[in-house]
């Protein structure tokens, strides 16, 4: 087990919740806006303090873990960064190796990480280009390197695709599903359909509370759908189809 | 990496050498090293002192410019925007209107009172943003300038003047005994500061960036906050408030060397020294025996040469 909750509050947007999560696997939390999906994951990033409750990474309550030691375990990536100084692509993915930083200097071991993680993320190519100057897309590829260089077990994403286009979006969530057989992928999300098509459980969030949790198509049914969002929702051949 | 940083250190050494032998009178550097007068006083008592000044007060705010608009995540603040500074005035102000010693001791007990309640109002329960950071200092500043304008709104003339000269900033020469203790207290936190520089880069992304990398970035955020005004506080105390050190050498390295605070503090540490010093032999002989402000030299001579560099962005300078 990676992240344990018993009755997690928090001061806003989070009620009682509780779940357990797997060491690995693709999970996602839907949930209309203000349901208290980006706070859930705020606390589990360790961002989001003081709440009430119980939340343990491995068996140590959140709170408790150096940040230091956590950050080697559970990488958190901002829906956008807004960077006010120029700092290329390769330098963003090195401030990943900042958890185990010892020296002045990055070391062979970092320069190793920083380069597969720019591989698994088709980042190289731009590794030099001041990252402001990068599109939507880019940049969230940037951001993702930048997580995997800490080395994680576990990636904490919060809406990953929001300035994607649609192939971007798709080759993003098949790079994380891809992740997600050796570590834990934990996404917040828009997109009820990605979240079926990829995701192994889905989290849905009503007004702070969990309403369903499960695989994607009992979790995401469309009578579920329907109350949670107040839209009208079907399911065609695996997608699932919405009508005001 | 380290060119840039071995190149910044030859052009401070080769101004450290060349900027005392200038000046409004000439003298030679043999009679003044034989101790011939007054080739030998006016080099040790008037122009070295005052060169070593230069250097260190221009290492130390081009230092905290970095410093702060990494912490605020804001290009334009510098070393005075945290109100700091402006504390430290009143403290000056208030010596001066009361006819009380040592002005320079009360303009740090001025900047020392304004950190504290920067500080103070900053803190929410045991965390510190930037942001809030960044609007008390604001405040902090404005109230400080508001004590010193209606202080000096009831000076005398004479008064008025010196409260005029020390608003402007300059700098002069002073003993060598503060600049000995003005260097033991600048070095060393200065040399911690960059030794931090890979945490500064962490925070120049922002905070939850640091934090979600294992920093604890209310420690960092108030340490560097206290370092930064530290050097302003001890450097204005000496100097007043010298404008524009802390805004332009940070930038135009920024665009030279880019933000990686590994290269960019040690850089703007070294070449901030020198940017003062060549300003202030300007400010002693462009109209001499008259003295320009240096504060008007650092503007007038460092604004044109920013936005040239501004312009011609992608051709190599020097660096």
């Amino acid at each position: 087990m990676s992240f344990r909750a018993r009755a997690l509050s928090f001061a806003y947007g989070l009620d009682t919740a509780t779940f357990d999560l797997p060491t690995s696997g693709f999970v996602t939390i839907a949930g209309p806006n203000g349901a208290g999906k980006s706070t859930l994951l705020g606390i589990m990033a360790g961002l989001r303090h003081p709440y009430k409750g119980e939340c343990t990474y491995r068996g140590i309550e959140i709170r408790r873990w150096r940040r230091r030691d956590f950050a080697r375990q559970v990488a958190f990536l901002p829906q956008s960064m807004k960077l006010e100084f120029p700092f290329t692509a390769e330098q963003v993915v090195f401030m990943g190796r900042a958890p185990y930083a010892d020296g002045w200097f990055e070391s062979q071991k970092d320069h190793e990480a920083v380069a597969r993680a720019m591989a698994t993320t088709d980042t190289a190519a731009f590794a030099a280009r001041d990252f402001r100057s990068l599109s939507g897309g880019e940049k969230q590829r940037v951001i993702l390197a930048s997580a995997l260089a800490q080395e994680p077990d576990t990636l904490l994403l919060d809406e990953p695709t929001t300035f994607l286009d649609l192939k971007h979006q798709l080759a993003m969530y098949k790079l994380l599903s891809s992740l997600s057989k050796r570590m834990l992928v934990v996404a917040v999300t828009h997109d009820l359909n990605l979240a079926l098509r990829f995701s192994d459980s889905v989290i849905v969030m009503e007004s702070g509370r969990i309403a369903a949790h499960g695989p994607p198509n009992e979790a995401l049914a469309p009578t579920l759908i329907d109350r949670v969002f107040g839209i009208h929702s079907e399911l065609r051949d695996g997608w699932l189809i919405y009508d005001a | 990496m380290t060119r840039s940083v071995w190149l910044s250190l030859a052009i401070l050494l080769a101004v450290a050498i060349a900027t005392p032998l200038i000046g409004s009178s000439h003298i030679e550097l043999r009679r003044a090293l034989a101790g011939v007068s007054p080739d030998h006083e006016i080099l040790f008592y008037a122009r070295l002192p005052r060169v070593l000044l230069a250097l260190l007060a221009g290492a130390a705010l081009s230092l905290t410019g970095v410093l702060f608009q990494c912490l605020l995540r804001d290009p334009l603040a510098e070393p005075y925007t945290l109100g700091i500074s402006s504390g430290g005035s009143v403290g000056a102000v208030i010596g001066i209107c009361f006819g009380l010693p040592a002005i320079g001791l009360l303009s740090l007990a001025g900047a020392g009172i304004a950190l504290l309640i920067v500080l103070g109002i900053a803190f929410e329960g045991r965390r510190l943003s930037s942001f809030t950071l960044l609007l008390a200092g604001v405040t902090m500043n404005s109230i400080s300038l508001a004590i010193v304008l209606f202080l000096h709104n009831l000076a005398s003339f004479s008064q008025s003047f010196a409260i005029s000269r020390w608003l402007m900033g300059g700098l002069d020469a002073v003993p060598y005994s503060t600049l000995a203790w003005l260097a033991a207290a600048v070095i060393p936190v200065c040399v911690l500061v960059i030794a931090r520089s890979r945490q500064w880069n962490l925070l120049a992304v922002g905070e939850e960036w640091a934090s979600s990398r294992g920093l604890s970035t209310t420690t960092y955020t108030v340490l560097g906050y206290i370092a930064g005004s530290f050097l302003t506080g001890i450097v204005t105390s000496l100097t007043g408030p010298i404008g524009f050190v802390g805004l332009i050498v940070p930038h135009a390295l920024r665009l030279k060397l880019g933000a990686d605070h590994r290269m960019l503090m040690p850089c703007s540490f070294l070449l901030g020294a020198a940017f003062l010093a060549v300003c202030d032999a300007l400010s002693r002989t462009v109209i001499a025996p008259t003295e320009i402000p240096v504060g008007v030299v650092t503007a007038l001579a460092g604004g044109p040469f920013f936005i040239w560099l501004l312009r011609s962005k992608r051709r190599s300078l020097w660096l």
